[in-house]
């Protein structure tokens, strides 16, 4: 059933409270829950911690605003503690990594087969692509650092085969910046979408900054700081997509109504109860910061929120597998570049176009992405698994070594 | 490129490197009382209100085959569990393949830092090697003989990565030298042995005895590697003790079996 957020006014203010004890629970299982369960909890984490850095930046560049802004940060950053908290501690950095992976694939692949406006559609599918090549690269980490199945963690929703390369997705930072849709011809969607995965890739970027120093490996080292300067270009690549003319207040408010579009979405998915629930609190929750934040944005504006907001909610995220569609777009749009804000085929590109010579630099050395994947066919049980019969083991007979 | 472990340096972590800062950050913090009363219990006593909520890590996968499915209705009637089997086997199985991973990262290091006298040498931690790639095969093949899916990570596999998070760190670490690798395989074989003898145990209590026999086999080579990977990382401290120069040509020996 559609959500009418004009409507539903949800938890106010004064009664969203925490406690510690409820801000650290149960967290979900590796082994049990479902795979998108984990990506659930990964992109919202993203979700609201770009609530919280957008009303930072807000909040450096208005001083009317700062009190409301106070208010309602605090509160997502505990909405964001619990959500992140649920991130169980066996679940290594590198695990967790394949989760962010399969976020960026699967919610992207969603987001890029319902968007309304075609240009920003190709920038979902040429970011897609891009991260799918991560995934492949992380899990030939995984599996040769650490002799783990990257499966056990994507659970056969996500195929582990190459992208782009990552070593060609290295770009001039002014080829990562894209054409804004228009805030007044936009499709409340579009907006949507834009500011969702922005904020995903954000987070992205912000973990592997944080988890790269973790390993000791030089290859993994190297291979989180390719990544993550990857994430950094989506980053720049998607948030370049939001019309910098949208005044503060309407961005605010737009990133609120960002929020409860994904807690519904999230909502609509889960199957376990005991994350479902939270789910369905922080809908509330955001609803009710929605209608707080409508009634600043209509006394200062002096317009109605319904110039900018959808009445009803647009179809939930599809949080599920999307092969078919990545696959095909692979098979389209794999030697796809871009060049300024528009995209063209790798081929058409000059050999000593900008982005040649800043991708050339940075590979000079070496590419950690081809050489921690070189020959890397994922099967099931670790690429060990095709390995041992060319050992001469035998099982039926005596010999075991 | 270091080879030795134990060199006098400007280690800093101590009180004795700043005398007159650390009599005062003492004698500082001794004129303070807690904030709170009590003691490190109470950190424990949140640890147990946690812990009876919790509801574990995880559970074993359900049987793949129809052969799965009798084997486990035939033990449940006979008033066993089979997954707890299951879940060992998931264990070791998890725990072979990544200790292939290990010596993968150790013949590496001999590599660049060589040897010492009665240090390792290539065929020994080949031979490791090898056994460990073996023993992960024939767990896979054992799992699927008893109807179970060899790729799933058991809640017990999952117990034993966690508690060997720092081997693979170690080993990966290229600042840490063969010798201090060796700590890391170490701890690995000794978890290893006592790994294999339980399970050795257990498919015996449970009437495997084909597979407990096929088992014995992997713990002989598993009491070998222990003896070798013991016998190379004493050899190697005792060598830097004694103010023996370490040798960088790969030429290393086995210790007797």
């Amino acid at each position: 059933m559609a959500l009418d957020i004009l409507q539903e006014k949800g938890v106010p203010l004064d009664k969203q409270v925490f406690t510690w004890k409820d801000l650290v629970r149960r967290p979900y299982s590796k082994l049990d829950d479902d795979a998108f369960t984990r990506v659930c909890v990964i992109y919202m984490n993203g979700i609201m911690a770009d609530a919280l850095r957008t009303k930072h930046a807000f909040a450096r560049m208005n001083r009317e605003l700062r009190e409301p802004l106070a208010l309602i940060r605090r509160l997502e950053q505990y909405e964001q503690t619990l959500i992140n908290w649920l991130n169980p501690a066996d679940q290594t950095p590198l695990e967790t990594t394949l989760g962010f992976e399969q976020v960026a694939i699967e919610v992207t692949a969603s987001v890029a087969l319902r968007e309304p406006d075609p240009y920003l559609a190709q920038t979902y599918r040429f970011g897609l692509l891009e991260d799918f090549d991560h995934l492949y690269r992380y899990s030939a980490l995984y599996d040769r650092l650490e002799g783990k199945d990257p499966n056990n963690i994507t659970q056969s929703y996500t195929d582990i085969i190459p992208g782009r390369p990552t070593s060609v997705e290295h770009r001039h930072p002014l080829d990562d910046l894209r054409r804004p849709y228009d805030k007044r011809a936009a499709h409340p969607l579009t907006k949507l979408h834009a500011m969702s995965i922005t904020a995903a890739e954000n987070q992205t970027h912000d973990y592997y900054m944080t988890v790269g120093p973790f390993f000791s490996d030089p290859v993994a080292r190297q291979l989180y700081a390719e990544i993550a300067s990857i994430e950094e270009q989506h980053t720049s690549m998607y948030e370049s997509l939001l019309d910098p003319g949208e005044s503060l207040l309407e961005k605010w408010l737009m990133h609120e109504a960002c929020e409860v579009y994904n807690f519904y979405s999230c909502v609509a998915f889960e199957k376990n109860p005991r994350i479902k629930e939270i789910w369905q609190r922080f809908l509330d929750y955001e609803l009710g910061q929605l209608h707080y934040v409508k009634e600043i944005f209509q006394n200062v504006e002096k317009r109605d929120a319904a110039e900018v907001l959808p009445s009803t909610l647009p179809e939930p995220i599809g949080f599920k597998e999307h092969r078919d569609f990545v696959r095909k777009t692979l098979n389209q749009e794999e030697d796809m570049a871009s060049n300024g804000q528009d995209y063209v085929r790798m081929a058409d590109l000059p050999r000593d176009h900008r982005s040649y010579i800043w991708r050339d630099q940075l590979n000079s050395d070496g590419s950690p992405s081809e050489t921690v994947a070189a020959g890397y066919k994922w099967i099931p049980g670790t690429e060990l698994a095709a390995r041992t019969p060319r050992m001469g083991s035998t099982f039926e007979g005596k010999k075991v070594h | 490129m270091k080879t030795t472990t134990s060199d006098m340096g400007r280690n800093r972590t101590g009180v004795a490197t700043s005398p007159i800062d650390s009599a005062d950050i003492t004698q500082e913090a001794q004129k303070h009382q807690p904030s709170h009363l009590g003691d490190g219990s109470l950190l424990l006593q949140v640890r147990q209100i946690y812990a009876r909520e919790s509801e574990g890590l995880g559970s074993v996968p359900p049987p793949v085959s129809l052969k799965g499915v009798a084997k486990t209705a035939v033990d449940v009637l006979k008033g066993s569990k089979p997954t707890v089997f299951i879940d060992k086997l998931g264990e070791r199985l998890a725990f072979e393949r990544s200790g292939t991973r290990l010596y993968e990262g150790a013949l590496a290091k001999f590599d660049v830092y060589g040897s010492w006298e009665g240090g390792p040498t290539r065929e020994g931690l080949e031979k490791i090697y090898n056994d460990e790639l073996s023993h992960f095969l024939m767990l896979t093949e054992a799992l699927k003989s008893l109807g179970a899916d060899p790729t799933a990570m058991t809640p017990s596999a999952d117990v034993a990565a966690v508690v060997s998070q720092g081997l693979p760190l170690l080993i990966a670490d290229p600042r840490a030298n063969l010798r201090q690798s060796l700590e890391a395989l170490l701890v690995a074989e000794l978890a290893d042995n006592a790994g294999w003898e339980m399970l050795i145990e257990l498919a015996r209590d449970l009437s495997h005895d084909t597979l407990a026999d096929r088992f014995q086999l992997a713990l002989e080579s598993e009491v070998q590697h222990l003896l070798w990977v013991r016998g190379w990382l004493a050899a190697g401290v005792s060598v830097e003790a004694r103010g023996a120069p370490a040798r960088e040509e790969r030429a290393g020996t086995q210790p007797r079996v």
